[in-house]
């Protein structure tokens, strides 16, 4: 017995279990930095900027949620528009009795995750491409619900109240904030939950469900906790689209309920390079870009966006971040776990290896295990 | 069974060599060579794990090789898909039977011989083979016992009238009794012209019938020859791997990468 | 009375929309593929029949069974195309790759012929007129006709999965991928024909819909895909006469909601489909033990 303790003793010492490669102090100031500047634009750059910035930190926030959903639980949803659109009613109906809509926003992106939980129990037993179709389905029953009462706008659409007599110039700086604040928030929120037990428990989930189950993990809650946070994601999302738009319309192109927001979310996402933290932000940009140059051609872009990110999905499965990690072994925001040898140090430029995390569908982290290893006849 | 000497210069029906397989992270064979000559019983033992069934996988088509060829008929058919060496005449019995299990008795027949080849075999012999069958032709391949399966899924692969028949741990899950049977129709099998290679965890049944053998252990070859020519100290030795056990005549200890008989023809 | 005509009428929608479900079933019961793009394919073929018909000007009849064609092509085609390599990447690949399709589809659709409605015209004989059961009740004949189309397609498909040669087949590589293999059958090429089926019911679906009401792109999603999705769930996963007992309740829930306020119908159908989802998940038909 005491042989064997001294052993693992001994082994502890001499093997060191790291959280990365590298040294992070630098990405998380770096990250600092960038937000800083960003927070900085109102006083920088003309309000019809930040107005687009907003777009896209909307964007941001709903692909970093989708990401979570999709790329780490393994959870695709195609409905994600419903909270989107009760985090907007959320903010109207507290502002259309007085309250601020910026005040209101917290109340949004809770009363969203308040109102997944319910909805969950009704989809989670679905297998994965029927409850991505539920998930639509229960959008859309929102949506047609929400339109029932024209007293909060039903089917056309109601303004959004208690920003009259606002300085225009300070209120697209007060949304440009609050727009970077969620976004922020959302993706320190992503990267905390990964790296948190949850964030372990839902790797092992991804490899092998039937074995996390067998050693205790709580699958269904864990899947339900996603579920939940990414509700709050896009409810905050959707408070920022109202305030943004000073109104909120249920349906047609461009309403709260549309599913054309799913659609940016995921193409985003796939695009920028799915069960990645830094994907989103990648592919956000894509999106912005896209849709800057295109945006006179109506659907052009979501049609080039669609047709992109399934190219992507079928032959650079991991994105754009994807091949970026897979040439530069770069991770801004480590989430996974190093082995490191005895004497291998970060200083000597150790590599280390790397235990985690899986991409989705069970690759590896930082070194993809060769295609040819591992095709099979077909 | 027969001991027919085997040509020395007749081409092989089939012929495996120095195949080497992973599966996932092992190494399940390593340089794995052997030849099946037309009329053979030729058997594949070894325990659990050994690669026996990885060994018959591949040469169906359902794994691919990291090293070594396949070869039927004199050609390599390491590249080809499974369903085309199929058609091609392998036909291969799996481990667990595979029946379509919503499928019937008759159906299940039927899609064996969707893709047939020429040959004697037809849904109607199969049910002269195993007399019960023909009663029994409408009921769920689901709901049959394990040896009423096991003979479908033989008459499954029979009915496409393949020249070398693969038959993957026939005896695993059966009684005693009921394996005993099945390979009872084995005589009538070789007689319509089929070459038989089998894998076998029961080493008695397999020496009965076989009329060459090899010995697997952890993805190598232990032991080989015929029967008649090894004894069962050999056959144990080569099957749990314990050393010095393994001399004697007739039977080859095999080393990686060696083919078993001296006189075989010794190119690549 | 009104409420005897609306469950009719509810019933012989249901028709239509088994008609759309039973593909979405099909191809997730082979290939385990959920197509999100299936309802934009029968708005697809809707969109085909108006253009064959009106650049040709052949009778609209002539034009159905070649809108049927062309999809059945058009599905094959996709199916061994993009849809295997999405399957060979996994399920998520296939999602999101039926998606994407949907969305580029409908929006592409939208950019080319605009969200203006489009209807297909059957001639205005059979659209409008209808006959009577006793003096109450009033029946459109178009309606009669898609139900009983529905019933035809549905019974050919039963007796092609079960006596034919490729539809044992299907069956075969529906049970057991690998095995099938080992009996010789390539399973891309039987997929791809499964696949073919799907489409070609979807598209005599979709133009079975331009017949009776009007499509525009929008329509394969907000009506169809739903609408498929909530029949199969509600009649049974797996079945394919589940499938027709899912659209009858389903088209009924509707014209009921519709008689309680006509805003209502859409709505009440996503209430009976929740109801079903908490109740019996299984569906209606199904045994207790699938899940």
């Amino acid at each position: 017995m005491s042989a064997v303790a001294e052993t693992t003793a001994r082994s502890a010492e001499k093997y060191r279990v790291t959280r990365s490669r590298r040294n992070v102090a630098w990405t998380g100031l770096g990250a600092l930095a960038v937000v800083v500047v960003l927070a900085l634009f109102p006083y920088i750059v003309y309000s019809g900027t930040t107005a687009i910035m907003v777009q896209g930190l909307i964007v941001l926030t709903l692909a970093s949620m989708w990401n979570l959903l999709a790329g780490y639980a393994g959870l695709v949803s195609v409905g994600q528009q419903a909270f989107l659109g009760l985090g907007a009613y959320f903010v109207l109906i507290p502002a259309m009795h007085g309250l601020s809509p910026f005040t209101a926003l917290p109340i949004a992106a809770i009363g969203a995750g308040v109102a997944a939980v319910p909805l969950w129990w009704l989809i989670s037993r679905l297998r994965s491409g029927y409850f991505a179709i539920a998930t639509w389905v229960l959008a859309s029953t929102i949506m047609l619900f929400i339109e029932r009462f024209p007293s909060i706008g039903g089917g056309t659409g109601m303004p959004l109240p208690g920003f009259s007599g606002f300085d225009p110039v300070l209120l697209a700086a007060d949304t440009y904030w609050a727009a970077l604040a969620v976004a922020v928030l959302a993706m320190a929120a992503v990267y905390l939950l990964l790296r948190s037990r949850l964030g372990l428990v839902l790797t092992a989930i991804r490899d092998d469900e039937i074995a996390a189950r067998s050693s205790g993990a709580r699958v269904g809650l864990a899947r339900m906790l996603v579920f939940v946070v990414a509700a709050v994601g896009c409810g905050a999302a959707g408070g920022i689209l109202a305030i943004d738009q000073l109104q909120v319309q249920p349906g047609g192109a461009g309403g709260v309920f549309s599913v054309q927001w799913t659609a940016e979310m995921a193409f985003a996402v796939i695009i920028g390079g799915l069960g990645t933290i830094e994907g989103p932000i990648l592919g956000t940009i894509v999106y912005m870009v896209l849709q800057q140059t295109l945006q006179s051609y109506n659907a052009w872009y979501l049609i080039i966006l669609g047709l992109v990110a399934i190219a992507v999905a079928l032959f650079a499965r991991r994105g754009l971040w994807g091949l970026i990690d897979e040439r530069l072994h770069v991770r801004l925001f480590p989430v996974g776990y190093y082995l490191w040898a005895p004497g291998e140090t970060r200083r000597r430029n150790g590599r280390g290896s790397p235990a985690g995390p899986v991409g989705p569908g069970g690759e590896r982290g930082n070194k993809p295990v060769s295609r040819r290893a591992r095709r099979r006849l077909d | 069974m027969s001991n027919a000497t085997r040509p020395e210069n007749g081409t092989a029906v089939l012929e495996v060599r120095d195949l080497t397989v992973h599966h996932g992270q092992l190494r399940a064979l390593s340089n794995v060579s052997f030849r099946v000559y037309p009329g053979e019983v030729y058997a594949i033992i070894g325990a659990n794990g050994a690669g026996k069934s990885t060994l018959l996988r591949t040469i169906a088509g359902l794994h691919h090789p990291a090293a070594g060829a396949i070869l039927y008929d004199g050609e390599d058919v390491t590249g080809l898909r499974p369903e085309r060496r199929a058609t091609a005449g392998i036909a291969m019995v799996p481990e667990g039977r595979r029946l379509f299990p919503s499928l019937t008795l008759e159906e299940n027949l039927k899609v064996g011989a969707t893709f047939a080849r020429e040959g004697p075999w037809t849904i109607e012999r199969v049910y002269e083979l195993f007399t019960w069958m023909k009663d029994r032709r409408n009921q769920r391949a689901a709901q049959m016992s394990g040896g009423e399966q096991q003979a479908t899924a033989i008459g499954r692969a029979l009915v496409a009238n393949p020249r070398v028949l693969l038959l993957d741990e026939l005896s695993l899950g059966l009684a005693p009794v009921v394996v005993q049977r099945i390979y009872g129709m084995l005589p009538q099998i070789l007689e319509s012209g089929v070459t038989v290679l089998l894998v076998e965890q029961d080493v008695t049944q397999a020496l009965r019938v076989a009329t060459h053998l090899q010995c697997l252990l952890e993805g190598r070859t232990t032991l080989e020859g015929r029967p008649s020519d090894v004894t069962a100290e050999q056959v144990e030795a080569a099957y749990f791997g314990m050393a010095g056990a393994a001399a004697g005549q007739g039977g080859h200890p095999g080393h990686p990468g060696q083919p078993g008989h001296p006189g075989e023809g010794s190119e690549p | 009375m009104a409420w005897v005509n609306a469950i009719i009428q509810g019933i012989l929608t249901g028709g239509l929309y088994a008609l759309f479900a039973c593909g979405l079933s099909l191809m997730f019961g082979v290939m385990k593929v959920v197509n999100l793009a299936h309802g934009d394919l029968a708005v697809v073929a809707g969109y085909i029949g108006v253009g064959i018909i009106a650049s040709t000007h052949m009778p609209f009849l002539w034009s159905v069974p070649v809108v049927v064609v062309i999809m059945a092509a058009l599905g094959y085609a996709l199916q061994r195309t993009m849809l295997q390599t999405a399957l060979s990447r996994g399920e998520l690949t296939t999602l999101i790759v039926t998606f994407g399709l949907s969305i580029v589809i409908e929006n592409g659709l939208l950019q080319f012929f605009t969200a203006n409605t489009r209807g297909i015209g059957v001639g205005s004989s059979l659209v409008s007129s209808s006959f009577k059961i006793g003096s109450q009740i009033q029946i459109g004949w178009l309606l009669v006709v898609v139900f009983a189309l529905a019933l035809v397609v549905l019974l050919s498909l039963q007796y092609f999965l079960s006596a034919s040669k490729y539809g044992r087949l299907i069956r075969a590589v529906a049970d057991d991928r690998e095995a099938a293999q080992l009996s010789g059958a390539d399973y891309r090429h039987v997929f791809g024909i499964a696949a073919a089926v799907a489409f070609g019911t979807v598209a005599l679906a979709g133009v079975a819909y331009g017949m009776t009401t009007v499509i525009q792109p929008t329509t394969g999603t907000d009506t169809i895909l739903l609408f498929a999705f909530a029949a199969v769930v509600i009649g049974g996963l797996g079945s394919l006469w589940g499938t027709l007992l899912g659209g009858i309740v389903l088209g009924v829930a509707q014209q009921i909601g519709a008689q309680i306020n006509i805003s209502y119908e859409v709505l009440a159908g996503y209430v009976v489909f929740l109801a079903v989802l908490v109740l019996r998940p299984q569906g209606l038909t199904a045994r207790r033990s699938q899940s």
